[in-house]
């Protein structure tokens, strides 16, 4: 069984973002780069359902500038079998739907059982392009899965869906997309044998045309990013824990009107 | 139709449209009402009550397209995706938005990739420039805003809840309702079994317009059971930080932040939370930040409104009993 995963390389959350010169980008000098952490849980379960059923192959898929090998680099220490590098200028200004076309595009020719995703991507936390690709695709998409499990003859998902107040259950037939919620599962970290063996491993460069695929306008775009306007200065309220908490209960009432 | 401002009914699975649709509804008639045009509901659902559709119209919508059909529900997007795009493509309405529920961020981008739009998923602001619409959203942690624009209509988005305002009620009005006819695609996903959550007899976390809030502080499960005391007194939810789902102190769907739910209550309550960056992506653009923490250089007080230094142990009954007291009077 064929397992794409789709991964994103995004800032790490620790580390601090600037607005870049145009105001629409980041400042991406001095960044240190990560494996967007819903993207390792899709691939953690990739690997997992790889590894109980004892055969098949897992590939992860990114798309942007060269420095997305990185990430690719260790997905493929994580036991990614090889890798798809998305890299050409024409994606420069991908929007979620232009990624999704160059992600559809992709899969289509790769042609997998199953097309993992995270739930969303924690730099623009669109959390939109699993299912843009499901539907391009027009492939059956679960999205934010708690669990999974693939029938024995690879045909169909079950997988369990969070949904307000509780947990859908849904038998899904492959192909199909799915996206991965906190909680279903904890990713492994590389070895240092899965580490070595990466370096050996495939990345393909893929380029649009090589997709069929041409620049486009984004359906979405930045007009500028904005740094957030201050809170105004909070107030520590002072004295014995129970001369504090009536002060509070007092000040949420009757200066800020909370409750 | 130009000057539709269309909203997608999110329900309670029994017929009634959740509270989030007084403040979808509500954004949307503020918007068209600036466009000269008009909020309407689209309602995809199994079964529709009378007292829903009144509700909709009482909270703006001036004509509710119901599509009522046992094929809607459970939400399947393969089912939904086309109808509305079908919809869209019929009637061109000039802005589609949606609230940020299990279903409807994925219908929507679903939707958005049918018709080649772009669509702004958990958008904070919404605003009309020069007759077009710009979108603000949260990126990076909640550490920068994007203004979005779209490249052509229908405008589409989902809406974060809790922070637009919500539509004042109109006693009275009432919305007409049309029922299109459509062509039902066939299903592909079924369902197995829905899993009811273990109640905690408090409210919806995503809705909550109060949440409590625990952390690592809290040194234990068992001690979540002073939170939710407090909760109760006061009708909050209860939510907590990674580190304290992450020891199992707490189920997963509790979890604010960057890699759990994102809220927006009116009033936070965070007790032995540091305030790390990734927790306050999930909860920053609360209106009002109280913290409980011992330590006087925690960062969540650099956000908070609110603060107290102190042991969470001491303080959070003796809130509790003031609540009370403040609620019975
Ligand atoms: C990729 C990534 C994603 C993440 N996503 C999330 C996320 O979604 N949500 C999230 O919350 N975190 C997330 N984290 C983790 C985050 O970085 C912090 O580790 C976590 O938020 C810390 O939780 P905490 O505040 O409960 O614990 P701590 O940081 O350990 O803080 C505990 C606090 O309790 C106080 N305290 C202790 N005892 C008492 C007492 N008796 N009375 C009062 N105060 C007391 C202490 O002073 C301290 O400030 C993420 C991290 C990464 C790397």
């Amino acid at each position: 069984m064929k397992i794409l995963v789709m991964i994103k390389q995004v800032p790490d959350t620790a580390t601090q973002v600037k607005i870049g010169p145009d105001g629409k980008a980041i400042d991406t000098a001095g960044i240190t780069w990560i494996v967007s952490p819903y993207d390792e849980y899709a691939l953690e379960e990739g690997l997992r359902i790889k590894e109980k059923r004892g055969q098949g192959e897992v590939v992860a898929v990114a798309l942007g500038p060269d420095r997305v090998k990185e990430a690719l680099r260790s997905c493929l220490a994580m036991g990614a079998d090889r890798a798809i590098h998305l890299n050409d200028p024409a994606w420069e200004r991908a929007d979620t739907l232009m990624t999704a076309r160059a992600l559809a595009a992709a899969i289509k020719q790769e042609a997998p059982a199953l097309a993992l995703f995270g739930r969303q991507a924690i730099d623009d936390d669109m959390g939109a392009v699993g299912a843009a690709v499901a539907e391009l695709l027009g492939w059956p998409c679960a999205s934010w899965i708690m669990e999974e499990s693939v029938d024995e003859a690879g045909k169909a998902i079950r997988v369990g869906r969070q949904v307000e107040g509780g947990l859908e259950l849904f038998d899904l037939p492959l192909p199909a997309v799915v996206s991965a919620q906190k909680g279903l599962n904890e990713p492994r970290y590389p070895t240092l044998k899965g580490i070595m063996g990466a370096k050996k491993k495939e990345i393909k460069d893929v380029k649009a045309a090589d997709l069929g695929l041409t620049a486009e306008a984004p359906a979405l775009s930045v007009i500028k990013l904005e740094t957030l306007p201050p809170r105004p200065p909070g107030r520590i309220i002072q004295g014995e824990a129970a001369d504090a908490a009536k002060e509070l209960v007092r000040a949420l009432r009757e200066d800020a009107k909370a409750i | 139709m130009a000057g539709s401002f269309w909203c997608l009914v999110e329900d309670d699975r029994q017929g009634n449209p959740k509270k989030v649709m007084a403040e979808v509804l509500g954004e949307a008639g503020r918007l068209a009402s600036q466009a000269g045009g008009q909020a309407e509901a689209v309602w995809l659902t199994d079964k529709a009550t009378e007292a829903g559709i009144k509700q909709l119209g009482e909270w703006g919508a001036k004509r509710v397209l119901l599509l009522e059909n046992p094929a809607f529900a459970p939400y399947r997007g393969e089912v939904w995706a086309p109808v509305l795009a079908e919809l869209c493509l019929k009637e061109s309405p000039q802005a589609f938005f949606g609230a940020v529920t299990a279903r409807q961020r994925e219908a929507m981008a679903r939707l958005a990739a049918r018709l080649g739009a772009g669509l702004s998923a958990d958008s904070t602001a919404l605003a009309l420039e020069d007759g077009t619409l710009v979108a603000t959203r949260p990126v990076y942690a909640g550490k920068l805003l994007s203004k979005m624009t779209w490249a052509k209509m229908p405008w589409l988005a989902t809406l974060r809840p809790n922070v637009f305002k919500p539509a004042d009620s109109q006693q009275g009005a009432v919305a007409p309702v049309e029922k299109p006819a459509v062509t039902l695609p066939a299903a592909v996903m079924s369902l197995v079994e829905r899993r009811e959550d273990s109640s905690t007899g408090l409210p919806e976390l995503a809705e909550a317009e109060i949440i409590v809030s625990g952390g690592r502080g809290l040194k234990g499960p068992e001690n979540f059971a002073i939170l939710e005391s407090l909760a109760k007194a006061i009708g909050a939810a209860v939510g907590a930080s990674r580190a304290a789902v992450d020891a199992g102190w707490r189920p997963h769907r509790f979890q604010i932040g960057q890699t759990g739910r994102t809220v927006s209550p009116k009033l936070y309550l965070g007790f032995g939370i540091s305030g790390a960056i990734q927790h306050l992506a999930g909860m920053r653009t609360s209106k009002v930040i109280c913290a409980i923490n011992k330590d006087p250089e925690a960062p969540i007080f650099k956000i908070a409104d609110y603060g107290i230094v102190g042991d969470l142990f001491e303080v959070a009954p003796l809130l509790e009993q003031e609540f009370k007291k403040l609620l019975e009077k």
